[in-house]
């Protein structure tokens, strides 16, 4: 089922961040918004996340079980690696599942270091192996590749990409490039 | 290493600082206890001293030790247990902190004589001190506790929610490292507090064999060196017992799965 968004509308006091906003985020696709800071990316990643309400207009079609990785990481500080990922995974899931894909995007050195001590990079990529691995029927992303070099970029959209299982995603980015490369639908603000 | 040497000339700077600051204080109790001469007001740490090394070669020293220690230890685990159940039973269900905050209230408020003396019409004096540390530590411990999962990290809360993680794992995840600091502090402050309050409720009690009986009948014998001997001896447990109790559960709290 495909997320419409009719007509959304938020104000923050004063400030309205989106008015009159509509689009179609297709299932089981990849779409990309974009736009200049400050446009309204991250308040509308929020209203279809459910953290905020719009003031007018609908959002339909949201699938209940979601995953993010969030513009701060969200990671519980005292806890390792493996740990942050196994908080929202099944409890099955074995310890070697979530190591053999922390390794994939480079955390293998870190695995057992509280993340407190991680550098932001390698802080994003467990937020976004944690995301990868948690069940799920839409992913949102707000700016997932934010503090990583050119190839490390590379590499942890390559794992994106090969574990998404065809579920949503919903990204947000400021990077053409970014975009382009994730090969997704454009939604501009 | 310049580190952790200069962290160590610190440390040592620190008990030496301790050590200079305990004998000062002694040497003015010598000084006040030599001027004032009554040792019937006050006695001398030389006495105290004596007075203490004569106690700890009788059993009724250690089995009246034994006798306090367990029963304001057992008060003392029963506050931390049920305070901190409770507290997250009132941070998961407002309604139950809401209905518990007169209870707590009035336990804050009201002095521990009060408690001590309508406890002794419904209790065993034996058995007092239990209820007492119990009473004095249960609002400590559920008043930081509740503090503590009060403050739990929003957005973090905001992320479980959005990825449905169960309780169990929000509160292992989230809430217990949020606590633990409010939970330890608490811990510091009740074990102090369970021992001055157990202490008073068997010197009103005066059940036969404790520390408060000792304490009781120094007084009423006039007998100041005796006093003296058992109120330090008092504050050596008391402290002692903290400074286990603290490592203890600092390790604990610490504590990681080995892979």
């Amino acid at each position: 089922m495909d997320i419409i968004i009719e007509n959304v509308s938020k104000r923050f006091g004063e400030k309205t961040v989106l008015k009159g906003f509509s689009a179609i985020i297709r299932e089981h696709g990849i779409t990309c918004i974009m736009g200049p800071s400050g446009c309204g990316k991250t308040t509308l990643l929020n209203l279809l996340m459910g953290f905020e309400q719009q003031d007018e207009g609908s959002i339909k079609g949201v699938p209940v079980k979601k995953s993010a990785v969030f513009q701060e990481d969200r990671l519980c500080e005292s806890f390792d690696a493996v740990e942050n990922v196994r908080m929202v995974c099944h409890k099955d899931t074995p310890d070697g599942q979530i190591r053999n894909h922390l390794i994939q995007v480079g955390v293998g050195d870190s695995l057992y270091n509280p993340v407190s001590e991680l550098s932001g990079g390698m802080r994003r990529r467990v937020a976004l192996v944690r995301a990868i691995l948690a069940k799920s029927e839409i992913l949102f992303l707000d700016e997932p590749f934010k503090g990583l070099d050119e190839e490390r970029k590379r590499q942890v959209m390559n794992y994106v990409k090969e574990n998404i299982d065809g579920r949503t995603v919903v990204m947000v980015t400021h990077d053409e490039e970014e975009a382009a490369e994730m090969e997704g639908n454009l939604i501009y603000i | 290493m310049g580190r952790f040497q200069g962290m160590r000339s610190i440390l040592k700077g620190n008990r030496l600082e301790k050590a200079g600051a305990i004998l000062a204080a002694l040497a003015v109790w010598q000084l006040a206890a030599m001027l004032l001469d009554n040792s019937l007001f006050l006695v001398t740490p030389f006495v105290v001293a004596r007075k203490l090394m004569t106690l700890v070669f009788t059993v009724d020293f250690w089995s009246a030790i034994a006798f306090t220690f367990l029963r304001i230890e057992i008060g003392f685990f029963l506050a931390l247990f049920l305070g901190t159940i409770l507290a997250f039973a009132a941070g998961r269900f407002r309604v139950i902190g809401v209905m518990l905050q007169p209870y707590m209230a009035v336990v804050k408020a009201t002095p521990v004589a009060s408690f001590i003396i309508l406890c002794l019409i419904w209790l065993n004096a034996r058995n007092l001190a239990v209820f007492i540390a119990f009473l004095m530590g249960l609002p400590i411990i559920y008043t930081n506790v509740l503090q503590g999962f009060h403050a739990a990290d929003i957005k973090l809360l905001e992320m479980a929610r959005l990825f449905d993680v169960g309780w169990r794992r929000k509160f292992r995840y989230i809430y217990i490292p949020q606590v633990k600091p409010y939970l330890l502090s608490a811990c510091s402050m009740a074990v102090g507090l369970t021992w001055k309050a157990g202490v008073a409720a068997e010197v009103i009690g005066i059940p036969d064999g404790s520390i408060g009986e000792k304490l009781y009948n120094a007084k009423v014998y006039l007998n100041t060196g005796e006093l003296f001997a058992w109120s330090v001896v008092i504050v050596v447990i008391s402290i002692l017992f903290e400074k286990i109790f603290m490592h203890a559960a600092r390790a604990l709290f610490s504590y990681r799965r080995k892979r």
